[in-house]
């Protein structure tokens, strides 16, 4: 059902103006302005050798002035809420400089129903998020004893709030709870990381999957093996998928890039970029999920946008901006944080699952490579879907079977050929960090180097 | 609200009769602008202030940490960060014993920024766009300008109290040419303490890039395996830090014996042309990563880690130094005040030797020069660092440019295979560095030319 705000907390700051205060000022300023406000509050518990810490406490508050003067925007942000005169001074001061403005802020908006907001989180005690975090210590040291564990269990609230002078208007609350642990195991010179963690909207009290995922990297990693340079196969785990095969899609998908000529999908939707069995959607209505929201950072409804539907580059994605220039319309996927201007980004990402159990994805490969976590990926050439990574973790399988980790290799290749030359996609995905979810995607070619 | 006496008197107030064994409040105040464009589109230009504070409490066994924007009852966040603490518990923690400091440090500053308009700061930037989107086979370029003025106050329950205010300016400019399908792309980042001059008269190095650019298109791209690489200063500056830099920061081991047993003062890690050090006020006091005092009132000071091979040293907030033993370095540091001091480097370089960079390419006969940087990423054992650029040696001579490459290492085998030292120190101080969410924090890193022998490079 539509509607238009949702829960609220209470600005802590009272003495400080609302966000309709801030706009009021702005208005007399510019032609058009809007106001964007975000107050937040966490409590992470940190562990590290086995045992709590630390316990913070974060509140933040802070605010960003958008307004549009003699067709320029202009731009400012703070968080000392209580000068509003010098922030709407300096967004008006950074006008004559802006960019041009393409776009008028939007005005009221139906907005889809999105909770993303659970009371229960904030009724978590430090004491109760103390003792969630020492039963992963404790489940993992008595799988392995030489396993050192750090992480932190983390709760989180935040509320943002949009005004503009067109009469564009949202607020809603998010809340937020994260269980994140690493084991560490040394063995001479050799270290041994891993990792996983959970997000959620609700709060977590099992923490039995992040366990059994950290035990199953433990017990794969176990046997060291090493592979020669050449090609093979490589299974990517759900956690590896986002920076080998997602982010230099998303960048080619980005219409901040595509309108500049630097996306190789640039002038390709409606063609087939990838393997037919390859999907992806971008989709920030669904509920109770970390990363959804009812409205982009720019008062526009999001809106599930699929962005590759059996293979085929269906969407770019548009901030109102960037889609001004372009000559779209924005898609709903303007982001931000307080202390920029929006751009295009997605919101909750999900992969299509496949058909393949990663058990028989396993079985069928004579040599290749698993791999669950990488080093470096994403610092090489991603807008031309370059990857080349080392492997941090992953294991190499022989004859079909898992025969222990492989260090010092690394992994290279392109985004879109190895999407092109896939075995399958997995059957079952998994989340990856509350704004993604992926299964495994086998991909049949890829180089793999190692020091001999 | 002002960063005046009264805010002194405010501070020390709360800080006084407080149970706990240590307390800690940083206030901090800061203006900043940036300026970014997307081929001759100017996209974003901003203004951002903030102002906000944090508590840290050491109290019965824990920490405890506060932060937040309203400073209107700093008393109240003492007493929220010692709860906290309390809620923790458990054995003692030491800090090793430092000086009270009372201090006032103005501002490093060359040509301050915050004295040049905005109007200004364009001008100074719009050759630099013009230059490369005019440069044929170029298809966009980014220029990304950002400078920040940060006045901290940090004061502690031992009698601390410093005022230290720092400018902090970075430039990052990239071109990119496509053809096709094939995009390629071609930067470099510089940043400097205080000094708006450095991003100035750049347009030879905006050419530079937008001719590097249009120049990978037609580069060969390079086969994966082992070779023996030259690395110009700049990414033997990456190197080190990712290599050996971050393993050297005490947090990472002070509570795993078995790493202390790894990194133990005295073990050898590569030939005795090897060294390397650490420090706020080496090579010198006016770097990104320089300061007087870190965030936990200790002064900045040179570290040796790496004397003729050989560990000889580490960097220690007051807690790590105390349970290994050894002296405060002056490395806890924060991104700003939202977060809590870390253990972090400042200034890390390789110690120039007595080979000339000639030296080191001329009996390579088959290897790759690989300069500038992209990026660099360490687990600890494992790292690995990007370059900019990459080029052929043959039978000792620079041939032809290739595609970026990736390069990485092992800590307990890539420096032993430094098999060259060069005379020729320079220091980067384009981007920073990131550890536990705090990211970008302004650090330098450098080196003379150095040759690795057997370094992995991935490739197709």
């Amino acid at each position: 059902m539509p509607h238009r705000g949702c829960v609220a907390i209470p600005s802590e700051n009272g003495s400080n103006p609302s966000p309709e205060q801030i706009l009021e000022r702005a208005m007399a300023l510019g032609q058009q302005a809007e106001v964007f406000h975000v107050v937040a509050s966490s409590t992470p518990v940190h562990f590290e050798a086995n045992k709590i810490k630390a316990v913070d406490t974060n509140e933040s508050a802070a605010a960003a002035v958008r307004l549009i003067k003699d067709g320029r925007v202009g731009f400012s942000s703070t968080s000392d809420l209580a000068d509003v005169t010098a922030l709407v001074e300096a967004a008006l001061d950074t006008a004559p400089y802006g960019a041009e403005a393409k776009f008028d802020f939007p005005g009221a908006t139906e907005f889809p129903n999105v909770p993303v907001y659970d009371a229960a989180v904030e009724e978590a005690t430090t004491e109760e998020m103390a003792a969630l975090g020492q039963r992963v210590v404790d489940e993992l040291r008595a799988y392995w004893d030489a396993v050192q564990v750090e992480g932190g269990v983390s709760r989180s609230t935040s509320t943002v709030t949009l005004v503009n002078s067109n009469g564009g208007h949202f607020s809603y609350a998010r809340s937020g709870f994260r269980i994140g642990f690493e084991g560490t195991v040394i063995r001479g010179e050799d270290m041994l990381f891993t990792f996983d963690g959970e997000s959620s909207v609700h709060r977590i009290s099992d923490p039995d999957a992040i366990i059994a995922s950290i035990i199953r990297q433990l017990g794969w990693a176990t046997e060291s093996a090493t592979v020669e340079n050449k090609t093979m196969p490589v299974i990517l785990m759900p956690t590896a998928v986002p920076s080998i095969l997602l982010n230099p899609l998303l960048a080619g998908l980005n219409g901040k890039t595509v309108l500049q000529g630097t996306s190789p999908l640039a002038g390709r939707l409606g063609e087939r970029i990838t393997d037919p069995r390859f999907s992806l959607t971008d989709d920030a209505t669904l509920p109770y999920i970390p990363a959804s929201r009812m409205s982009d950072d720019e008062g526009v409804a999001t809106r599930r946008l699929p962005l590759i539907e059996a293979g085929v580059a269906t969407t770019y994605f548009y901030d109102l901006q960037t889609a001004g220039l372009a000559g779209a319309a924005s898609t709903g996927s303007g982001e931000r944080g307080v202390g920029s201007l929006p751009g295009p980004s997605t919101g909750v990402l999900l992969v299509g699952e496949g058909d393949a159990e990663l058990d028989d994805l396993i079985a069928d490969v004579d040599e290749g490579l698993i791999v669950e976590a990488l080093l470096g990926a994403g610092q090489s050439n991603i807008l031309g879907g370059d990857f080349n990574a080392n492997v941090l973790l992953g294991y190499k399988i022989q004859d079909g079977r898992v025969v222990g980790r492989v260090k010092n290799t690394m992994i290279s290749g392109n985004a879109y050929t190895a999407l092109n030359d896939l075995i399958a996609v997995g059957a079952k995905g998994r989340w990856v960090r509350g704004g993604l979810y992926t299964p495994a995607v086998a991909l049949a070619n890829v180089s793999v180097a190692a020091n001999g | 609200m002002p960063m005046d006496e009264r805010m002194r008197q405010r501070i020390e107030a709360a800080l006084k009769g407080v149970d706990a064994q240590y307390v800690e409040i940083h206030v901090e105040e800061s203006r900043s602008s940036n300026v970014r464009y997307r081929g001759r589109e100017l996209e974003e230009i901003g203004r951002s202030s903030a102002l906000g504070g944090n508590v840290r409490a050491l109290a019965g066994g824990g920490w405890g940490f506060a932060s937040f924007n309203d400073l209107s009852d700093l008393r109240a966040m003492v007493d929220q960060a010692v709860r906290s603490a309390k809620v923790v518990g458990g054995d003692r923690v030491e800090l090793a014993e430092v000086p009270s400091v009372v201090d006032h440090v103005p501002a490093v500053l060359g040509l301050d920024p915050m004295g040049v308009s905005l109007g200004d700061k364009k001008r100074v930037l719009d050759p630099y766009v013009e230059i490369m989107m005019s440069t044929p086979g170029v298809q966009s370029s980014s220029v990304g300008y950002s400078d920040a003025r940060r006045h901290m106050v940090y004061a502690n329950s031992e009698g601390s109290y410093i005022d230290q205010e720092r400018v902090d300016v970075n430039l990052r400019i990239a071109a990119m040419a496509r053809d096709g399908g094939d995009v390629q792309q071609s930067g470099i980042s510089l940043g400097s303490l205080g000094d708006f001059a450095f991003v100035q008269d750049l347009n030879e190095s905006a050419q530079e890039v937008a001719d590097k650019a249009v120049a990978l298109l037609k580069a060969p791209q390079v086969k994966g395996g082992e070779y023996t690489v030259v690395l110009d200063p700049i990414l033997a500056g990456v190197f080190i830090h990712e290599a050996f830099g971050h393993l050297s920061e005490a947090d990472h081991i002070y509570a795993e014996p078995r790493l202390q047993e790894l990194m133990a003062v005295g073990r050898k890690f590569g030939g005795t042309h090897l060294n390397v050090k650490d420090g706020a006020t080496v090579p010198r006091p006016t770097l990104r990563g320089s300061y007087l005092y870190d965030d936990e009132g200790v002064q900045g000071q040179e570290t040796d880690l790496i004397r003729e091979g050989i560990l000889v040293g580490r960097l220690h907030s007051r807690e790590t130094a105390a349970k290994l033993g050894e002296r405060a370095t002056g490395n806890a540091r924060a991104l700003n005040y939202r977060f809590a001091p870390i253990v972090r480097m400042t200034n890390t370089f390789i110690v120039p030797g007595t080979a000339t960079p000639d030296d080191l390419f001329a009996d390579v006969e088959d290897g790759l020069y690989v300069k500038n940087w992209y990026g660099g990423m360490t687990s600890m054992e494992m790292f690995t660092f990007s370059a900019g650029e990459a080029y052929r040696i043959r039978n000792g001579q620079i041939e032809e440019l290739c595609r970026p490459v990736m390069l990485s290492g092992n800590v307990f085998s890539t420096l032993h295979n430094i098999d060259g030292v060069a005379n020729d120190l320079g220091m980067n101080e384009g981007g920073g560095c990131g550890k536990a969410g705090q990211s970008p924090l302004p650090v330098s890193n450098g080196s003379p030319h150095i040759r690795i022998r057997e370094c992995l490079i991935g490739g197709a």
